[in-house]
């Protein structure tokens, strides 16, 4: 792992700032790094700021400007702090054919049910389309899904 | 397993291994058949493994259907530094997941596939391009690169031969452009996923400008069976010019959902009330889509198609990558025309207008027409829209899109009336 020698030296800012610029440089060497470097990022951050994407921008010799414009493109790469809680729920047609746009807009209407600090949100398909409803929570994926299911399996969020 | 009628009447060749293999382990790949298509690759001449690939009449299967011998023989006659074999495995279209299947299921059977490829044209480096949605598949792909790697099957000199191939798995960001080629180069470039206006097409300048091959997962996974068998054995199954095996892909209001692999040539009908036994609901089916979000809406009245690439050119349908999805009586089919106009609006890559504009105008434009307001005028607008992305749009996610609302429009017209007026009301 390299450091970096600027920026603030010490404090969560430079902890942070150094943890980027170690994942940055461990890709730096890759063809085409950026993806890898933000999807890593994103698993160790949960969301990705300004500064982070300066320091990338840094490390790879690119604009702010183009990181950017790539982290805005991809759904996966997020500027603002994930909700402690999240589902995910599928909309694809064949989640649909099986009552999916109902559970998504009655999910979202009941967010606040569900945890104090959730998320809903809609995917097009995860694979699971021969056992739909599909949806994620918390990164688990689930089949078959109705309200009581969600219900179910968000239990431990309301304790 | 073997005994499962659902089962035994399939014709597995690209799906032979998987359910049947453990899939981290190499030496029951091995004792399953594996790299008996590489073994023979490395006995033949590039040109002759692309003869192989063009003999057997394997064509693409993630969604345009090109023959991939013509892809590779363009490749492998593109001379240059360095070439590529890039596999999508973006799988983004709705109602598939073979190529999840099979990457969980028996990885080993797409490196020696891209393993083929990369000595048929003359590659060095290889890349899958892995959505991010599916995190079994990025695990159980990278376990058994880093075995291949392990057991000499992949880096410098693979088995002692003259072939040297490094292979890396990359994951997508949420994006389903990204499944278009060239997009998907872009993204793999670490670049925001826009399409590229072709020429050149990637065969000539691809992946970092260089001769590249991009195929499909089920594409690349079929071709083991190829080398082993030949060509010839895979062209021996099939119709027309639909030759080998698809791997279908039967998902929505199913009763019995999942793959089944079949020579081309099963009607439609077969596949829906046959395999996959009518709809979970008990109700009957009304409409059923093929082919991805992309893809027409079909009445059970065309349950006669056989399942063959021109057949559902001429139907104004397409197979894609064999997604069957199964609605019921309760489907509302001007909400689906609206969803795919939806869709589009939400993934569009942004680069032209008849796509990125015309989906938005497409949702209002439904909005309306469920609402009921002017329905008739709408409805002509909604036609010149389709005529405009369709004839007007760069690449075929706007290209396509009016393919599911107008085969809702010409299947389903009953359901684009607007809401039933109410009692006494003059419309
Ligand atoms: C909007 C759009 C999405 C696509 N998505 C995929 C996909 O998820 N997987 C895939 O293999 N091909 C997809 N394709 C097709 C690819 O552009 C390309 O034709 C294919 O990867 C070539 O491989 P093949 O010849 O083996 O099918 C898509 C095309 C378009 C226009
Ligand atoms: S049709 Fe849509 S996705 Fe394709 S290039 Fe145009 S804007 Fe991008
Ligand atoms: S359409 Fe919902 S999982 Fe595929």
């Amino acid at each position: 792992m390299t450091t970096s020698d600027t920026g603030p030296t010490a404090g969560p800012a430079a902890e942070r700032a150094a943890l980027v610029r170690a994942v940055a440089e461990q890709h730096v060497d890759a063809r085409g790094p950026l993806l890898p470097i933000l999807h890593d990022l994103t698993e160790d951050l949960g969301h990705l700021e300004a500064e982070d994407l300066a320091l990338v921008a840094d490390v790879l010799n690119v604009s702010r400007a183009e990181v950017h414009g790539v982290v805005s493109f991809y759904h996966d790469f997020r500027t603002t702090p994930p909700a402690e809680h999240r589902v995910v729920l599928c909309r694809g047609e064949a989640c649909q054919a099986v009552g999916a746009q109902e559970l998504y807009e009655l999910t979202r209407e009941r967010r606040a049910e569900l945890g104090r600090d959730v998320e809903v949100e809609q995917v097009f398909c995860l694979g699971n389309c021969a056992l739909g409803p599909s949806g994620t929570v918390d990164g688990r994926l689930h089949g078959r899904l109705d309200a009581s299911a969600l219900t179910r399996l968000t239990a431990g969020w309301r304790r | 397993m073997e005994e499962h009628p659902w089962l035994a009447g399939q014709q597995r060749v690209t799906f032979s291994r998987v359910g049947v293999v453990e899939p981290a382990s190499i030496a029951d790949y091995e004792a399953h058949g594996g790299w008996a298509g590489l073994t023979r690759a490395l006995t033949l001449t590039p040109a002759e493994v692309v003869a192989e690939g063009t003999e057997s009449g394997l064509r693409g299967r993630g969604g345009a259907g090109f023959p991939a011998g013509v892809k590779w023989q363009t490749v492998l006659d593109t001379p240059a530094d360095q070439k590529f074999v890039v596999c999508n495995a973006d799988e983004g279209d709705s109602g598939t997941f073979a190529d999840r299947m099979v990457l969980e299921g028996d990885p080993f059977t797409l490196i020696e596939g891209m393993l083929i490829a990369a000595y048929a044209v003359g590659a060095t480096e290889g890349y899958v391009y892995l959505r991010s949605e599916y995190p079994h598949a990025v695990a159980a792909l990278r376990r058994a690169v880093d075995v291949a790697y392990t057991h000499g099957y992949l880096g410098r000199h693979v088995r002692g031969s003259d072939l040297s191939f490094d292979l890396h798995v990359r994951v997508g960001a949420g994006a389903y452009i990204c499944g278009e080629e060239s997009s998907m180069l872009e993204s793999l470039e670490g670049k925001r996923g826009e399409v590229r206006v072709k020429p050149p097409i990637p065969a000539v300048s691809g992946l970092f400008a260089r001769p590249t091959v991009v195929n499909n997962v089920l594409t690349l996974c079929t071709v083991p069976m190829v080398l082993a068998d030949g060509g010839a054995a895979y062209a021996a199954l099939g119709t027309g010019r639909s030759r080998g095996t698809q791997v279908f892909q039967l998902a929505g209001n199913v009763a019995r959902g999942g793959i089944v692999e079949l020579a081309f040539g099963v009607t439609l009908g077969e596949l829906v009330e046959g395999y996959a036994g009518g709809t979970r609901s008990g109700r009957p089916v009304r409409a059923v889509q093929v082919g991805g979000p992309l893809g027409a809406y079909l009445p059970p009245e065309r349950f006669d198609l056989p399942m063959d690439y021109e057949a559902f050119a001429e139907a104004g349908a397409m197979v894609g990558h064999g997604g069957v999805v199964v609605f019921d009586d309760s489907v509302d089919m001007a909400a689906m025309a609206r969803f795919a106009m939806e869709f589009c609006a939400a993934e569009s890559c942004g680069k032209c207008t008849p796509c990125r504009i015309g989906s938005v105008r497409g949702v209002e434009t439904l909005d309306r027409i469920i609402a009921g307001q002017a329905v008739d005028a709408n409805l002509v607008l909604l036609e010149d829209l389709c005529e405009t992305m369709t004839k007007g749009s760069l690449c075929a996610m706007g290209g396509l899109t009016p393919m599911p609302v107008r085969s809702a429009l010409r299947h389903f017209p009953e359901d684009f009336s607007g809401p039933p007026a109410p009692e006494g009301a003059v419309r």
